[in-house]
């Protein structure tokens, strides 16, 4: 337990430190005054603007607010939506979950089984074209693949729409595409774009681990006991393997919530990832802080989660963190 | 220190051979050359009975049990030799036959008690999976055959300890687990692969009578692979020695260690630290074990062999220099030791 | 591989150079290197036309298809973008930047890194503390996430893209300068040196830095790749270069809108230049952390 509890501690503090740096950034690198008040206001009315903004007031009085905004979930209202940012970055995260949600699962289905090929047989010719091409999925940049994946499969094929959700339905009060077909038509080809970087990487892993464990003498020992090739390779190596595999896959979930912006710009998937860059572009300020700390509460909810799981799966760790 | 009940007659112990390995030779294809890991090896044990094999380590003892098993993957094979379990081929049977034998009727257990068993599943998994693996069998009835095979390896409170995991024990448990899953089909062979080498002296001990006792118990002949000669002479009823892929010696145990006659078992025997006095230099045998890929001509121990002349450049044959005895050398020594 | 012996007597410059053209993919990812940084730099005298003189540019030649020919009676061999540019010109000019700011970022995220690497690894204590805490935090939050905050702190510009990727690459080089000079100062020439009473820069500069080299070049080939790849898709999102200077990555997104419509080849050559550096780059940078560090991971 307090091994928990100083998990727990020290992900506050790295919120706590982003909550700083995000501060920092927009206050101090970025100057507010510029993006707040027209650039034609004379002398008065810029006092008048800044401190009805708080912007006259000590910077570490600024903080406070600020610090004191984020705890209440108050982050500003957005400039271009005219509604309050953390509601507005809240609506397009449903979008943006199902997106990364999917390309997690399509790695894990795709990438296990082709790992697990390229594992069994390394020498085969499928093998080494599968290893290949994974070295593509690694190197090729996720914005370039989206673009030849529209170009192909909906511009000259047409089999698949290009941009938008499609149609949606409601779940818990919260539109969802994967629940049409519609909608799972125009996810299939985000989905697969931004998954394509980690079925990549979740195909060598298996493919390691696989190549790695079946030279160990458990494996041998399996064998010897007269178990079938089946339940040697699925249970005994794959238990195995699915440790560090699913580490990776849970840490990776960050980062497809990350790379989502770039999917979502070029598929105009309307979730935060697009909402992010279009605030960018227009400087809506609220916005952009209220997803920077939306996405930092993410990022280290997920590492603790990862942290706690690997623990669950592996017996040994399990017992050192019981004792 | 332990003597074998002669209360079986000779004629009936001849009739019941488990295995009998004839001219086995197991080969790896490798970039550089082919490997002669096992080369032309022949011995046979009975039912009951424990055979030595005795070797340093990459002289193909190890390879010898797997191939018995089938268990050579590529680049390794078997090149010649037939291998006869109960009169059946070995050689000639497919994966599902072996597979179907493994575990069952010829089990093996492993050195290293600490990479032998799966470090993710727990004790009861890897038993019962055995069981079922060969009888159609209730999981109750699996639980309760891997529980009594625990119980018979001694271990204490079978029913709690099934639940662990493999990291929850010593090494000297999980030896004894591994023996237990060995003995779950009351095999009729097993194939012991250095099983104590890991372990504490004391715990050795404790095994090898463990074994000895079960295997006697339930007939089940034992081929007991090690490279530590004083092993074989307390537990063993014929010792096998093997050197570079080859058996140079072969016979009762008894005899053999009286007096061999080949000159590697008796640099072996002349090494043991037992039998050295107090004091004196500790005899070795001079030179390196060579490498399978670049073995000398004739006799592969000539290069170290002090009495080796020019006649071991060819290979020398396989001779009977007395009852049940089997060498291969051209220049037997053949005063006892001393 | 190395089982051959060499004829002539053996430098290490030499058996470098023999033991990376064992492979054969690694050399073309070189020479494909060489040829696109020739055309990088040379661009003004090579390419058709120059794509920013608008002196040059006629808008009735805009959008033509690969092998159209100008109303001056030149051949547009990959077709003209929206302005009536020649798309290989854009290509070339375009490669100078996407290079300029990968290469350069990346060797001024390996300076400091390196630098901050090593002082680590050679001051221990609470400086290394405090210099690996930090490159953890970092390398637990993915690039483009990174690069992103910065540029919406920044604004758009080539020096801003420049320093947000230095900020985000310059941790992986303090990682690996750091154990690779953690292992080094355990050699016994570290301890000779030391003996000798050397001054402490020399012995860091000197003797550590050198010996920490390999690992560094391999990681700094293979982050020049990255930081290309990150170039193009800030540029792509419209956060990176402005269009006064586009990159291959601007020139992509400027042709995107006309994908839809079937004229591909606007966002498609710039996107296959950017591919073939991005591949030769790797493919070098694979061999080289073969024959320099085999250990070396990913």
């Amino acid at each position: 337990m307090t091994w928990l509890l100083r998990r727990l501690v020290q992900a506050l503090f790295i919120v706590l430190a982003m909550t700083i740096i995000v501060f920092v950034g927009v206050n101090v690198i970025g100057d507010p005054v510029d993006v707040l008040i027209p650039p034609d206001a004379d002398q008065a009315e810029r006092a008048r603007a800044m401190v009805a903004l708080g912007l006259d007031k000590p910077l570490w009085e600024q903080y406070l607010r600020f610090l004191l905004g984020v705890l209440q979930g108050d982050l500003g209202r957005s400039f271009v939506y005219n509604e309050p940012a953390l509601q507005l970055i809240g609506s397009r995260l449903p979008a943006t979950m199902e997106l990364a949600v999917t390309a997690v699962l399509l790695s894990i289905v795709v990438g296990i089984p082709l790992g697990m090929f390229a594992g069994l047989k390394p020498d085969s010719w499928l093998a080494r074209a599968i290893m290949a091409g994974s070295i593509l999925g690694f190197s090729l940049p996720t914005f370039w693949v989206g673009l030849m994946l529209i170009m192909v499969f909906a511009v000259q094929l047409g089999w698949l729409p290009s941009t938008g959700r499609g149609e949606t339905a409601a779940l818990f009060g919260v539109q969802w595409s994967f629940l049409t077909r519609d909608g799972l038509a125009h996810m299939i080809l985000p989905a697969l774009n931004l998954a394509l970087g980690n079925i990549a990487l979740v195909l060598r892993l298996t493919r390691a681990g696989v190549r790695e464990h079946l030279q160990l003498e458990y494996v041998k020992f399996a064998r010897a006991k007269g178990l079938s090739p089946a339940r040697v390779l699925f249970v005994h190596v794959m238990k195995n393997i699915m440790i560090p595999i699913v580490t990776v896959i849970g840490l990776e979930f960050g980062s497809v919530i990350a790379f989502a912006v770039v999917t979502e710009t070029v598929f105009a998937w309307p979730g935060m990832g697009k909402l992010i860059i279009d605030s960018i572009n227009v400087l809506d300020r609220p916005v952009i802080v209220a997803y920077l700390m939306v996405i930092v509460f993410l990022f280290v909810a997920i590492n603790l989660l990862v942290d706690l799981l690997y623990t669950v799966l592996d017996p040994r760790v399990r017992l050192e963190t019981r004792e | 220190m332990y003597s074998i009940p002669g209360c079986k007659s000779e004629s009936t112990a001849m009739s019941e051979i488990t295995l009998e390995v004839q001219g086995l030779s197991t080969h790896f294809e490798t970039r550089a050359g082919t490997i002669r890991a096992v080369d032309d090896v022949s011995f046979s044990v009975r039912r009951g009975r424990v055979l030595g094999l005795v070797g340093e380590s990459g002289s193909g003892k190890s390879v010898t049990g797997f191939s018995v098993l089938g268990l050579v993957d590529p680049p390794g094979r078997i090149a010649a030799g037939r291998i006869l379990f109960k009169g059946r081929d070995l050689t000639k049977l497919g994966e599902a036959e072996l597979r179907g034998l493994r575990g069952n009727r010829i089990a093996m257990i492993f050195q290293d008690p600490m990479m032998t068993l799966n470090p993710v599943l727990r004790i009861d998994t890897q038993m019962m999976e055995t069981v079922f693996a060969h009888a159609e069998v209730s999981r109750r009835e699996a639980w309760v055959r891997s529980r009594d095979a625990l119980g018979m390896v001694g271990i204490p409170s079978p029913e709690e300890r099934l639940s662990a995991y493999p990291h929850q024990f010593s090494g000297g448990m999980r030896q004894r687990v591994a023996i237990a899953i060995a003995l779950l089909h009351q095999p009729d062979l097993i194939l012991a692969d250095e099983p104590t080498t890991a372990l504490d002296v004391t715990i050795q001990a404790q095994i090898l009578a463990e074994v000895q006792r079960l295997a006697r118990d339930h007939g089940t002949a034992l081929i007991w692979i090690t490279h530590d000669l004083s092993v074989v002479a307390g537990l063993a009823d014929e010792v096998a020695v093997m050197y570079a892929g080859r058996i140079v010696e072969n016979g009762q145990v008894s005899q053999v260690l009286k007096r061999p006659m080949h000159p590697y078992t008796h640099g072996l025997i002349g090494s043991v630290p037992s039998r050295n006095k107090r004091g004196s230099k500790l005899r070795q045998i001079p030179g390196m074990t060579p490498s399978l890929l670049n073995l000398p001509t004739g006799c592969a121990f000539r290069t170290r062999c002090q009495q080796a002349d020019e006649k071991c450049e060819l290979d020398p044959p396989i001779t009977a220099p007395a009852e049940g005895r089997m060498l291969r050398c051209f220049n037997p020594q053949l005063e006892a030791i001393v | 591989m190395s089982a051959t012996v060499p004829l002539k007597e053996e430098t290490p410059f030499r058996r470098f150079v023999w033991e990376f053209s064992s492979s054969s993919l690694a050399v073309a990812g070189f020479l494909t290197a060489v040829v696109i940084t020739l055309m990088a730099l040379l661009a003004p005298i090579l390419a058709p036309q120059n794509p920013y003189d608008l002196v040059h540019l006629d808008i009735m030649d805009g959008r033509l298809p690969p092998g159209s020919e100008s109303m001056s009676g030149m051949t547009f061999w990959l077709g003209t973008d929206d302005q009536g540019r020649d798309m290989l010109s854009g290509i070339m000019y375009g490669l100078r930047i996407s290079l300029g700011v990968g290469v350069g970022s990346a060797v001024i995220a390996g300076l400091i890194g390196s630098a901050l690497g090593l002082i680590a690894a050679y001051l221990g204590g609470k400086t290394e503390t405090a210099i690996m805490r930090l490159v953890d935090l970092q390398l637990s939050f993915p690039s483009i996430l990174v690069a992103l905050m910065i540029l919406a702190f920044l604004g758009k510009g080539v020096m801003n893209v420049m320093l947000a990727l230095v900020i985000v690459e310059w941790a992986r080089y303090a990682r690996t300068a750091r154990s690779a000079a953690l292992v080094e100062r355990r050699r016994e020439y570290m301890e000779a040196a030391a003996c000798l009473a050397l001054p402490r820069w020399r012995l860091l500069f000197r003797h550590l830095l050198p010996n920490c080299l390999p690992p560094l070049i391999v990681i700094g080939t293979i982050q020049i790749a990255r930081a290309i790849t990150l170039e193009a898709t800030l540029s792509f999102l419209g956060l990176g270069v402005p269009i006064t200077e586009p990159s291959l990555g601007l020139l992509i997104a400027n042709g995107y809108q006309y994908m839809l419509s079937g004229k591909y080849w606007i966002s498609f050559y710039p996107g296959i230049a950017l591919l073939v550096t991005i591949v030769a780059i790797n493919l070098m940078g694979d061999q080289l952390r073969d024959v320099l560090n085999p250990r070396l991971q990913k």
